[in-house]
């Protein structure tokens, strides 16, 4: 299906990636957990080097890797930091 | 090579669903023997005519919307690849005239009217056009992914004003652009808060999405053109920490014909033109002028009106004049006036049953708007139901007569109103009043009345103005609607 722009378009069609901080010290950051062996080996050394940096780290962990992380902990994870990585370690 | 690959001959439409159509397969047959160059065309059903070799498939109906087929069966003579003769529908004289061959439908009646041809069928005709017609468009074309919802693409474009919004897709704008004699790319002006130009066009688009039908598009282009205009200060409603958004009254005759609702519930939900009219200017602001609430749009609360809007005044069943007429507009003009306000404040009144009783109830009610203390800050739009006109009806009081005793009973005294009376330190200043008893509740014409709602109930209704009325704010303006 094609849409016709109803803006004034002045913005691009595709649409710009959210800008990356300046600095995240100060900063809260989820880590969340996909569930795939060894991921949290992974995790646990990020949140290490976080850690040093004065970043405040928050834990996460999805049931499953097969399937998207259900609503609520989207949503508990979106009220509760500022920013998130995903541990895709395998 | 033309459209049917062939220069010279005859070319055929027709469908099997008219009888006419059926009626002349026998002819169709005579003309196709001999080698003679024939081209037929079937609209529903290609082993249709019976008995004719290479009957050619047009279930898509290109062939019959690009050759201009409003009847079948149509008959076309082609000379040097070009169209030079038709006949529509059975016409045994011009058949034979048109093909030479003065035996054809011999034993047939002489003349049968054609049928309507699938092309022009409605709802059709416009997806032939978008699909064979090259229709124009300026606004840039958005790709919904495959798997992707439209309308949760919508949302997360910012699209929407919070409800879902149709798609607008190319054949929906297409459809509301019919809906006006304006040209798609005419620029009704810069619409604030970006400045960003309005056309048609865009118009149509968001018109759409609001869920407007074509026939609402000149009053929707009417409400953006008033937006637009210099003394409505569109860029300050929207601004404004305050409440208010556009207001649409709606006069004229178009009001009854889109089916506009000026009787019971007429400021209520359930209308769709009511509804969906307001919605498609506020999607306007939003989309093309780019003002959002926690943007540009700085209201501290807003109000369920910032969604939609819009009624008519109910003109038919009214002994006063309407505010079209008010307003300096002929009778029976379409117009639309522009006013920046709140939401609705109900006027109880089921005692009264004199003009001057009445009166004073309105007069009490108005000068709630805003604060009891605040005068010649906002305009107000004064609802009077038609058990309440009754009243001023009986007593032969018409609008002009009314407004003289609110605007005399709206005198609002300087020691009630100045700062610090009755312990609140809200109110008109010191210096504001001077050496004045009184001070207007109203700026001069900042008072609408405007005649809506049901048969029955006793109840009016206030709806206030934005704090800052007039030249330093927001004017109401009324503009004539043009088709």
């Amino acid at each position: 299906m094609e849409l016709l722009d109803p803006t004034s378009e002045i913005s691009p069609v595709r649409r710009a990636r959210k800008a990356p901080p300046d600095k995240i010290a100060g900063l809260t950051v989820g880590l969340l957990d996909i569930s795939k062996p060894r991921g949290n080996i992974f995790l646990d050394r990020i949140e290490e080097r976080l850690a040093e940096k004065g970043v405040t780290v928050k834990r996460y962990k999805k049931p499953t890797f097969t399937r998207p992380a259900p609503n609520d902990l989207s949503q508990k994870i979106a009220s509760e930091v500022d920013l998130v990585i995903e541990g895709l370690a395998d | 090579m033309n459209l049917v690959g062939m220069n010279e001959g005859f070319v055929l439409v027709a469908k099997r669903d008219c009888q006419t159509c059926e009626l002349v397969q026998p002819v169709v047959r005579e003309l196709a023997v001999g080698g003679r160059p024939l081209a037929v065309y079937s609209q529903d059903d290609p082993t249709f005519p019976e008995g004719v070799a290479g009957v050619r498939d047009d279930r898509a109906l290109e062939v019959s919307f690009r050759l201009g087929i409003e009847t079948v069966p149509t008959l076309i003579r082609l000379e040097g690849g070009r169209e030079v003769e038709r006949v529509v529908g059975w016409q045994r004289d011009e058949w034979r005239a048109l093909t030479g061959v003065n035996s054809l439908g011999e034993g047939l009646p002489a003349w049968r009217p054609g049928c309507g041809s699938k092309s022009v069928e409605p709802g059709v005709v416009d997806e032939l056009e978008i699909k064979y017609g090259n229709v124009p468009f300026q606004a840039r074309r958005i790709e919904v992914g495959e798997h992707e919802d439209e309308f949760e693409t919508m949302y997360s474009r910012g699209w929407s004003d919070g409800l879902p919004t149709v798609p607008p897709t190319r054949l929906r704008v297409h459809r509301m652009l019919k809906g006006t004699n304006r040209d798609p790319e005419d620029v009704l002006g810069l619409l604030p808060p970006d400045l960003q130009p309005i056309t048609v066009e865009k118009v149509a688009i968001n018109a759409v999405m609001a869920g407007c039908a074509p026939e609402y598009m000149p009053v929707v282009i009417g409400a953006v053109e008033a937006a637009l205009s210099e003394p409505f200060n569109m860029h300050g409603v929207l601004a404004t920490t305050m409440f208010c958004g556009p207001i649409m009254i709606v006069n004229g005759p178009i009001a009854r014909a889109i089916g506009m609702n000026s009787r019971g519930n007429a400021l209520g939900q359930g209308n769709r033109a009511n509804a969906t009219i307001g919605r498609a200017l506020q999607l306007c602001v939003r989309n093309v002028g780019g003002g959002r609430p926690q943007g540009v749009d700085r209201s501290t609360l807003g109000t369920p009106g910032k969604y939609t809007f819009c009624f008519a005044e109910d003109e038919a069943g009214s002994f006063w004049e309407p505010l079209s007429v008010e307003r300096g507009f002929a009778k029976d003009s379409n117009t639309v006036t522009l006013f920046a306000g709140d939401g609705v404040h109900g006027i109880v009144d089921q005692q009264s049953r004199t003009p001057e009783s009445l009166a004073r109830t309105f007069a009490l009610s108005l000068r709630g708007v805003n604060h009891w203390k605040l005068a010649q800050g906002a305009d107000a739009i004064l609802v009077v139901s038609p058990e309440h006109e009754r009243t001023f009806k009986a007593a032969g009081w018409d609008k002009a007569r009314l407004r003289q005793e609110l605007d005399t009973l709206l005198e609002l005294p300087a020691s009630e109103v100045v700062r610090g009376a009755g312990g609140i330190a809200e109110g008109v200043p010191a210096a504001a009043l001077g050496e004045r008893k009184t001070i207007p509740k109203f700026r001069k014409g900042g008072l609408l009345i405007v005649r809506a709602g049901g048969d029955a109930g006793m109840f009016s209704a206030v709806i206030a103005g934005w704090g800052a009325s007039g030249p330093v704010g927001s004017t109401p303006v009324t503009v004539a609607i043009k088709d």
